[in-house]
């Protein structure tokens, strides 16, 4: 068995910490223990799945066209799973679409293209999923945080429009701040990365023996692509959602507030 | 030719009839036409109609007898200047809220605006946001006028300001009206409308209302008046008697 395998009877052992949550929602009544014994069904479920589909396509001998499938799937279904999470944005099916097209498409082509990492099954799965897994859990921030910024900056949207600007230049402030606020939780991410956290894959290829100055560049390269990933996806969504709340005639229209 | 007149205008808002076919006139010759009516009438958004903050779900809004639908929306809005219920201030000092309004403004003209809403010219480096109430309400005023607009709608301008502060606002409105600026004001404050209107329009579930309802209205708001004084009076004597008992 390799260093870092779990096994079955780890995976097993895990699961006393779940039995501990389940015992602490009884103690408390939380009334959370059927929730939690169905997320660890769900969890283990997919990830088994996951797990025996990815044997199969990033298999040395499979076709690399798997690959590249498996990656539109998973952009599909994130932005099915954004517009689940944010259903009060606007257009949100089809803009999580488009975000998250264009993050995937750039990020993979800079990846393939200059050659950071092979193109390989085995690359362009995992790396491709970790661009579309964090590229997505932005665009749900951005499109809310665009939601409740003219939510909340209404009157002073009106006020500029009122004087004759056009929707364009009077939801530039707003759209500016909730764009940072999109980009600065990532940022803040890549800045504490390592002193705080060991992110997911430098931590996989640590224990899966890889030597760890090794681990750290593939890491390093990755945070450097999610954070570009991100960009382009609160660019996408805050323009995007932005040209929806308003009217041709310059108008804002109501804005379902954000329920967090 | 009158500001605005409104043909048989209805607002549906998601389901809600905020106005049923109003048909009225801004009277001409300037002055002050206060839009009166309890919340939730439909005055701002009558208001609201005039400089296409809103559109009408059916009839027509004129401006100058011409439709605000053929209208730029644009150039309208910095013909029919609007101050809204709180103040607006934008992020900087007064001069970039001016900017904002008129990006070729100088600072003569930036002075010359802040004397007409009696602001002194070293506001002009102050932070808006840093301004009481009042004062920030004119500063937003300065920077409509800025604009040079033939009309100006008030909002309820005065909601959120102390009665000092309500007073100015009041004075100034008076003054601009008396300069030939024809000014919409939406208030729910029957005092205040006795105060400064020069011509009244009454609004009531949407529609303008008849002499019956005005009767109506009026009635009840002031028997909410005195309701109020009394409560106030009741009050002060219960302080009164403490104090009487503590001492």
């Amino acid at each position: 068995m390799p260093e870092g395998d779990v096994g079955w009877w780890g995976l097993a052992a895990s699961l006393v910490l779940i039995a501990v949550t389940i015992g602490i929602s009884l103690w408390r009544r939380l009334g959370l223990e059927r929730d939690v014994v169905w997320a660890v069904l769900r969890a283990s479920a997919q990830l088994i799945g996951v797990g025996y589909v990815l044997a199969v396509v990033i298999d040395p001998d499979a076709p690399i066209a798997l690959s590249w499938a498996w990656l539109v799937f998973m952009v599909l279904f994130a932005a099915y799973t954004v517009s689940r999470r944010a259903p009060e944005v606007p257009g949100v099916l089809v803009l999580a679409m488009q975000a998250l097209t264009a993050s995937t498409a750039v990020t993979v082509a800079v990846i393939f293209g200059l050659g950071i990492f092979p193109v390989e099954p085995r690359a362009i799965v995992p790396i491709g999923g970790m661009m579309v897994g964090n590229a997505m859990s932005s665009t749900v921030v951005a499109g809310r945080r665009i939601l409740a910024e003219f939510s909340e900056k209404r009157s002073e949207v009106e006020a500029r429009l009122a004087l004759g600007q056009s929707w364009q230049e009077a939801s530039r402030p707003s759209l500016r701040s909730a764009m940072r606020t999109g980009m600065t939780a990532q940022i803040e991410t890549t800045k504490a990365v390592g002193l705080v956290f060991l992110p997911g894959a430098m931590t996989g290829l640590i224990l899966a023996g890889v030597d760890p100055v090794e681990a750290v560049r593939v890491q390093a390269a990755i945070m450097f692509l999610i954070l570009g990933a991100v960009t382009i996806n609160v660019v996408v969504i805050g323009t995007g959602v932005t040209s929806r709340l308003f009217t041709e005639d310059h108008r804002l229209v109501r804005v379902r507030r954000t329920e967090d | 030719m009158h500001p605005f007149t409104f043909e048989g205008v209805t607002v549906n808002l998601g389901g809600t009839v905020v106005l049923d076919g109003v048909d009225a006139t801004i009277a001409d010759g300037g002055g002050i036409t206060c839009l009166l009516g309890p919340s939730g009438s439909g005055k701002s958004t009558m208001l609201r109609l005039c400089n296409r903050l809103e559109v009408p779900t059916e009839g027509r809004i004129r401006f100058r007898g011409e439709d605000v639908a053929a209208h730029d929306p644009l150039r309208l809005r910095r013909r029919v200047g609007m101050v809204f219920q709180r103040p607006t201030p934008f992020p900087g000092t007064v001069r970039d809220n001016l900017r904002v309004a008129d990006p070729e403004c100088d600072v003569e003209a930036a002075a010359t605006v802040l004397e007409r809403v009696h602001l002194d010219p070293s506001f002009l480096d102050r932070d808006a946001d840093s301004l009481s109430g009042g004062e920030s309400q004119r500063a937003c005023l300065a920077r409509t006028l800025i604009t040079e607009p033939e009309v100006l709608l008030m909002d309820e301008p005065t909601s959120a300001l102390d009665p000092a502060a309500t007073r100015i606002l009041e004075e100034l409105g008076i003054e601009l009206a008396g300069d030939g600026m024809p000014i919409v004001w939406v208030t729910h404050d029957l005092a205040q409308a006795s105060r400064i209107a020069d011509d009244r329009l009454v609004l009531v579930d949407g529609r303008l209302a008849d002499e019956h309802e005005i009767g109506h209205y009026l009635a009840g708001e002031a028997a909410d008046h005195v309701h109020d004084d009394l409560d106030d009076r009741a009050l002060d004597d219960c302080a009164d008697e403490e104090e009487g008992g503590r001492a």
